[in-house]
């Protein structure tokens, strides 16, 4: 799914959400996905002017989740390190996005070269 | 443009936030409201958010603005109706919801926003008697 503007953060939100119902995800759980995702796409808005993501049900074994890509062509980030720590935010926000983002779900990744783009991958298990 | 509707009850301005927000939305009620406590006077702001399946950081700032902003401007606001998982996702989140008055339901928002004003109008009024008496 293509983020562009504003408009596309709660349709894209309704997509995880719909994956994460479909899988049997619990409120509390479906919640943490959700925001999370929320914050992520509002990042790569804010900071790469958009990108491409990709909503997909996974299993391991009998436990299944959802995986979200977030690819952005963007400035990416110097320091991811420092991108990671609560507090920091080199915009006027309130620095909670990322570091938030990664305590709300099972797994994430986030791959970053300066002047090519970003990637952040988070893994949500349905009892995760 | 769409707006989220305000609504004027004596004292006080009722929001209830009935969908998802996207971000112009979500400023635009911030401004709305500060605009509507100017304009009416209003001593409280209530807030209803138990439709909203999702808070986010920039979600939580707006309310944390509007209870500031109407902090600034004399009135009282108070976000209500919080969907148990919301609130234990803004905790881990890291979002403390600083700035604004919480209350679980609409009757007890009314409630506090009612035991805040009156609060505020009793000192008032001792104060105007001290100052009579003299």
């Amino acid at each position: 799914m293509t983020i562009e503007k504003e408009q596309d953060v709660v349709p894209f939100r309704n997509r995880v959400k719909e994956h994460a119902v479909k899988i049997g995800m619990s409120i509390l759980n479906q919640t943490k996905l959700i925001t999370a995702a929320s914050e992520l796409v509002r990042n790569m808005l804010k900071y790469a002017g958009g990108g491409v993501t990709t909503i997909e049900v996974l299993s391991k074994g009998r436990e299944n989740g959802i995986r979200v890509v977030f690819q952005d062509k963007g400035p990416g980030i110097k320091d991811i390190k420092q991108a990671m720590q609560d507090g920091f935010s080199t915009g006027k926000s309130l620095g909670v996005g990322l570091p938030g983002a990664k305590r709300l779900v099972s797994e994430f990744d986030i791959k970053s070269i300066p002047g090519e783009g970003t990637t952040v991958t988070i893994i949500k298990w349905k009892n995760g | 443009m769409d707006r989220i509707p305000i609504l004027r009850m004596g004292k006080f301005l009722l929001v209830t936030i009935q969908i998802d927000l996207y971000d112009r939305l979500a400023t635009n009620l911030e401004s709305d409201l500060v605009n509507m406590v100017n304009k009416t006077g209003a001593r409280g702001v209530l807030i209803d958010i138990s439709a909203l399946s999702i808070v986010d950081s920039f979600m939580g700032r707006i309310l944390g603005n509007i209870g500031t902003m109407s902090k600034i401007m004399d009135a009282e606001a108070v976000v209500v109706g919080m969907q148990p998982a919301v609130a234990i996702t803004l905790i881990e989140l890291g979002l403390e919801l600083k700035g604004v008055h919480t209350a679980l339901n609409v009757e007890k928002g009314m409630e506090l926003l009612h035991e805040k004003i009156s609060f505020d109008e009793d000192t008032l009024d001792e104060a105007d008697y001290e100052n009579n008496s003299e």
